[in-house]
C-alpha cells in the first residue's frame, strides 16, 4: 500500500488522539444504547439472550453512523480535503486511509467492550467469541460502506440525515450476517456459514466502496 | 514555438464556466511561460475563484480544456499536481496538529520527503519561530495563512495558484510573499494569482487576464515601479 495511504492513517490517528472526546462519546453510545434494552424489556434472561445478538449488532451499526457525518466533513470546511485530492497520489488510497483511521478509532474500541456487553445480555461464552469474531469482520464494513455514503453527502445542507436514510440500507446484510452467527452458534447451527457470507461482503465492500468514495469526493469538491 | 523551454506549459483553450445556470464566462484562452506571472483580475462573483479552481482541476470546464505541457491535465493527473500547488481561500491546516506536523503532512500529499531541518528553516523564514510548539487553533488567522505558505513553499512545485494569498496579512508579510512570488518566478516558476490589493513586482513578466462575462482578453504589461 501507498505512501500516501500511511500519511493519512497516521495524520487521522493524531488527530483523533487529541480528540478523544469524540471517540469516548461513540463508545459510550454503544453502551448505552445497549443497556437500554436490558432495562426496557425487563430481566428475563431467555428474552435476554435471544435478543442479545440483533441488539447488540444494531447498537454498533449506529455507533459507527455517529461519527461517520464528520468523517470528511472536517477536512472539507478546512481546505485540507481540497489538498488532499490534489495529491499526486490516487484519491482511493486517501478513502482507504480514511476508513482505515475510522475503524481504529472508532471500530476496535466497539470489539472491546462488547464481550462486557453480551454477558449482561446472558450470552454463553462461545457466543460471545462469535460475536467478537462477527463485529471483527463486520466493523470495517461499516466504515469503508460509510466512507462512500459520507462522501455522496458532502457539503449537503442536512448531510447527516441523509447519510443516515443511504447508508442504513446498506449495513443490512452486514447486520444480518453477523447477528446470525451469534444466533446460529448459540442454537447449535454453528456460525462458519454466516461469518463467510460476511468475509464475502467485506470483500466486495473493499473492492467497490473506495472507488465510489473517491469519485464522489471528487463530484462533492467540484 | 521552437524552443521547448518559451513554449507555454500551461494553456487554456476556449474556456467557459458557468454557475447554477449563470454564464461566469467563455471563450477565454491564454498561456503561461516560465518565468511569468498571471494575475486574474474581476469584480466579486466574476468567476476568479471559478477560474483557478478548473485549473487545478478540482473544477471540470464546461466546455474548453486546460492543457498541462501540451496534454490535458484530466489526462496527466499525477504528473500535473505533483508540478502544482494550490493555496486557496481555506488554509487547509489542521486545528489540532502544530505548524511542524502540518507541514510534515502537506510534504507527505505531494511525494516528497519531510525533511525536519528545512521546514523549521522555511517556518522561521516566514516570521513563525515563536510558535513551532502550539497547536495551529491557537495561531492568529494570518499566521495560520503562513503556516499555509510554508506548505506551498516546501511542496517543491514549479506552477503555484494562488487564491487571494494577501488577504489577512500584515504589511511585513505582504512584502515576504512578494518577495516569494519573485524568487519563484526568477528560478523559473510559474505563478497565477488572483488579489485585490496592490502588488510590487518590480522586475517580473506580469500577464493579466480580466475575467467575466463581457471582455476575457490577455493583457500584456510591463511592470513600472
Amino acid at each position: 500500500m501507498g505512501h500516501f495511504f500511511w500519511s493519512v492513517l497516521l495524520r487521522d490517528l493524531t488527530l483523533a488522539g487529541r480528540r478523544r472526546s469524540d471517540w469516548l462519546i461513540a463508545v459510550f453510545f454503544f453502551v448505552m444504547v445497549s443497556s437500554l434494552f436490558p432495562l426496557g424489556v425487563g430481566p428475563e434472561p431467555e428474552l435476554l439472550k435471544r435478543i442479545g445478538p440483533g441488539v447488540l449488532w444494531v447498537a454498533a451499526t449506529l455507533a459507527s453512523l455517529l461519527s461517520l457525518s464528520r468523517l470528511f466533513e472536517d477536512d472539507h470546511r478546512d481546505g485540507s480535503l481540497e489538498q488532499m485530492v490534489l495529491s499526486p497520489a490516487s484519491t482511493v488510497q486517501l478513502v482507504l486511509g480514511k476508513a482505515a483511521a475510522h475503524w481504529l478509532v472508532y471500530g476496535i474500541p466497539l470489539l472491546l467492550i462488547a464481550p462486557v456487553l453480551g454477558i449482561q445480555f446472558n450470552l454463553p461464552s462461545d457466543a460471545i467469541v462469535v460475536l467478537v469474531v462477527s463485529l471483527l469482520m463486520g466493523t470495517p464494513i461499516l466504515s469503508l460502506l460509510g466512507a462512500a455514503g459520507a462522501a455522496l453527502t458532502l457539503g449537503l445542507r442536512g448531510g447527516g440525515v441523509l447519510l443516515t436514510l443511504l447508508i442504513l440500507p446498506l449495513y443490512i446484510p452486514a447486520l444480518i450476517f453477523g447477528a446470525g452467527a451469534v444466533d446460529g452458534v448459540m442454537a447449535g447451527t454453528g456460525a462458519e456459514a454466516h461469518l463467510s457470507l460476511l468475509g464475502a461482503f467485506l470483500l466486495v465492500s473493499l473492492l467497490v466502496a473506495p472507488w465510489i468514495a473517491a469519485a464522489s469526493l471528487r463530484v462533492s469538491l467540484e | 514555438m521552437t524552443d521547448p523551454a518559451l513554449a507555454p506549459a500551461l494553456t487554456i483553450h476556449d474556456l467557459a464556466c458557468e454557475r447554477s445556470e449563470r454564464l461566469l464566462f467563455k471563450g477565454l484562452s491564454f498561456g503561461l511561460s516560465a518565468s511569468q506571472l498571471l494575475l486574474v483580475q474581476g469584480g466579486n462573483g466574476q468567476g476568479k475563484t471559478s477560474l483557478l479552481r478548473l485549473l487545478t482541476g478540482l473544477g471540470r470546464p464546461d466546455a474548453g480544456e486546460v492543457r498541462w505541457r501540451g496534454e490535458s491535465i484530466a489526462r496527466c493527473r499525477d504528473r500535473y499536481h505533483r508540478e502544482m500547488a494550490y493555496l486557496g481561500h481555506a488554509n487547509g491546516i489542521k486545528d489540532d496538529l502544530t505548524p511542524v506536523e502540518n507541514l510534515r503532512f502537506h510534504v507527505a500529499l505531494h511525494g516528497r520527503l519531510f525533511e525536519q531541518a528545512q521546514a523549521l528553516d522555511t517556518l522561521k523564514r516566514l516570521g513563525l519561530s515563536r510558535c513551532l510548539d502550539l497547536p495551529c487553533r491557537a495561531l492568529s488567522f494570518g499566521q495560520r495563512r503562513r503556516v499555509a505558505l510554508s506548505a506551498l513553499l516546501l511542496a517543491g512545485a514549479s506552477l503555484w495558484i494562488l487564491d487571494e494569498p494577501l488577504t489577512g496579512l500584515d504589511v511585513t508579510a505582504v512584502a515576504l510573499v512578494e518577495g516569494l512570488i519573485r524568487d519563484h518566478l526568477h528560478a523559473g516558476g510559474m505563478v497565477v494569482a488572483t488579489t485585490h490589493q496592490v502588488m510590487n513586482l518590480a522586475g517580473v513578466d506580469v500577464q493579466r487576464l480580466v475575467v467575466g462575462p463581457s471582455a476575457a482578453s490577455p493583457v500584456n504589461a510591463a511592470e513600472s515601479h
